[in-house]
């Protein structure tokens, strides 16, 4: 027996969980694959498939060129909510995220204060999309409130995880060396916080914009509400030109943010 | 290359020396952001006197959500349950889909550019539509039900795992690969026993973290009439029965958190 056999052989045996293992995947598979009603299906989907690629081949170049009312209007309203919604969000979330910071507020009200967020963060969006619309009435105002109230419940959480990575020894230097309070915050706390904050709130904008896309669905604004009104009623031309809008603007805007991010990052 | 066309500040020290500071990009960007601001304000027309004069109303549904009514429960777990195997069957069918696909994606695994470049492209095509908007999609093809929404977050988890996916496999180390090649393994058997292992807890961990996500988005497909929890939700929105609604919420605050602990516990594990 030569050495290459002898240290095979002193491999352990992962055989036993390895099965274990694909048995519970299996098992899973087995029993969400019930969920599925085939009898639904109607026999006309292959038609409307073949509309749907029809219409994003041959678009409704007229609405989607059309400056004042057309997708780029619509567009610029999905913008506009998204940005707002971000900016006010990123604000109200700084806050909450040192009030539920361990290393800053007493453990209590940092747990409590991280239960609130995860109830926030876990109601979908078009749930309170839903409730602005009784405060607000239908339009894009309920849109940016429901993008800021869900903004929230994402940048505390990530800004915690920023804020508990403080480098607290700096704190202490300034503080042997006489600053006071606001000092501190603006030599200390900022310039620690600020690159990594910006990166999050631009990446939680990326996201926005897709929410923001969707909000129109019940109403909030933007060019959901168009895009669901042309499906309704088979006018598939309107539809691909509003998706190929929609998906280019989110193309360009997520290249745009990575390549912010990555230079904030990395300085 | 603004940094340049500003002028920069020069600093004597007191040795007399003389340094270059360059200008904070700082006030620019502030003004940048307000002018969007009031750009986007114009947009949706913001009125913060409405805000502040209807905002109660918010709390008035809130306040009616609690108590939530729990006789309700009995009838949302059927739902509840459609929901979780919508999502486990989508992230199943997509995390084992992405794989391939993720194959044919990398650069340095398939020699053909203009494939890996064509497949990276549909990947990110179908990144970006918004899941809702493929379930409603899905819903005029498949008709109404659960297989609208299982569809929706398959392609989703096939685009978000495949994407990371692709991104790992550019990043191994190929020479082992290239040993096994060398020695005249076929393509799928050298991936197999040399890059397989290299990727596998990333590419399990994060199947699971996109597992996490469907749940979320898999509880308001039903909104678009994509199956599961989401219709009941939309229903009783319709109806201002909010604290069906409130139950309803509850327990999918419940449910993402329990499988979000369990999936975490075991990604940690991977790592």
């Amino acid at each position: 027996m030569n050495d290459i056999v002898k240290q095979l052989e002193l491999e352990p045996s992962y055989r036993l969980s390895r099965i274990i293992t694909v048995f519970v995947v299996l098992l899973f598979f087995g029993w969400s694959i019930s969920a599925i009603q085939l009898d639904e299906v109607e026999s006309n989907g292959w038609t409307v498939a073949k509309n749907i690629l029809l219409g994003l081949v041959q678009p409704d170049t007229e609405l989607l060129f059309n400056v004042t009312n057309g997708v780029p209007y619509l567009l610029l309203e999905t913008i506009a909510i998204a940005f707002l919604g971000t900016i006010v969000g990123a604000i109200l979330a700084i806050p909450l995220a040192f009030l539920s910071a361990s290393n800053i507020v007493p453990k209590p009200i940092a747990w409590l204060v991280r239960l609130l967020l995860i109830f926030i963060r876990t109601i979908p969006a078009i749930v309170y999309g839903l409730m602005f619309i009784r405060v607000t009435g239908p339009g894009a105002f309920a849109g940016v409130l429901t993008m800021a109230l869900t903004s929230i419940g994402m940048l505390s959480k990530l800004y915690v995880d920023v804020i508990e990575d403080l480098d607290t020894s700096i704190l202490e230097t300034m503080e042997s060396i006489g600053s006071n309070v606001m000092e501190k915050i603006r030599f200390c706390i900022m310039p620690q916080l600020s690159a990594l904050f910006l990166s999050i709130v631009i990446y939680r904008f990326d996201m926005n914009l897709r929410d923001a896309a969707v909000l129109g669905l019940v109403g909030a604004g933007g060019i959901g509400a168009p895009l669901i009104f042309a499906m309704n009623s088979y006018r598939w031309s309107e539809v691909g030109s509003i998706l190929i809008g929609l998906v280019i603007l989110i193309l360009v805007v997520e290249y745009f943010s990575n390549k912010i991010r990555t230079k904030l990052v990395r300085g | 290359m603004l940094s340049k066309l500003l002028p920069t500040k020069k600093l004597t020290l007191p040795n007399g020396k003389i340094v270059v500071e360059k200008r904070s990009l700082t006030p620019l960007i502030v003004l940048l952001l307000l002018g969007f601001s009031y750009i986007s304000i114009q947009v949706t027309g913001f009125d913060f006197g409405m805000f502040i004069n209807r905002i109660r109303e918010f709390f008035v549904i809130i306040q009616e959500m609690i108590p939530p009514t729990w006789e309700y429960l009995p009838q949302i777990w059927q739902p509840l349950i459609d929901t979780i195997k919508m999502s486990i069957l989508g992230s199943w069918l997509g995390a084992v889909c992405a794989l391939p696909i993720a194959m044919l994606a990398a650069n340095n695994i398939t020699k053909i550019k203009w494939i890996s470049s064509a497949v990276k492209f549909l990947l990110s095509l179908l990144r970006t539509l918004p899941t809702l908007i493929v379930a409603l999609i899905a819903t005029y093809v498949f008709g109404l039900g659960t297989l609208a929404g299982t569809v929706a977050i398959f392609l989703f988890t096939i685009a978000y795992v495949g994407k990371l996916l692709y991104e790992q496999m550019e990043n191994v180390d190929m020479k082992a690969y290239e040993a096994m090649h060398s020695m005249g393994l076929t393509t799928i058997q050298s991936f197999r026993y040399a890059i397989m292992p290299q990727i596998l807890p990333n590419y399990l961990s994060t199947s699971l973290f996109c597992f996490e996500g469907n749940v979320r988005y898999a509880a308001i497909l039903g909104y678009v009439g994509a199956g599961g929890i989401g219709l009941l939700l939309n229903e009783n929105l319709g109806w201002r029965n909010y604290a069906n609604v409130g139950m309803i919420l509850l327990l999918l605050v419940i449910t993402v958190y329990v499988i979000e602990t369990i999936s975490e516990y075991y990604r940690k594990k991977l790592k």
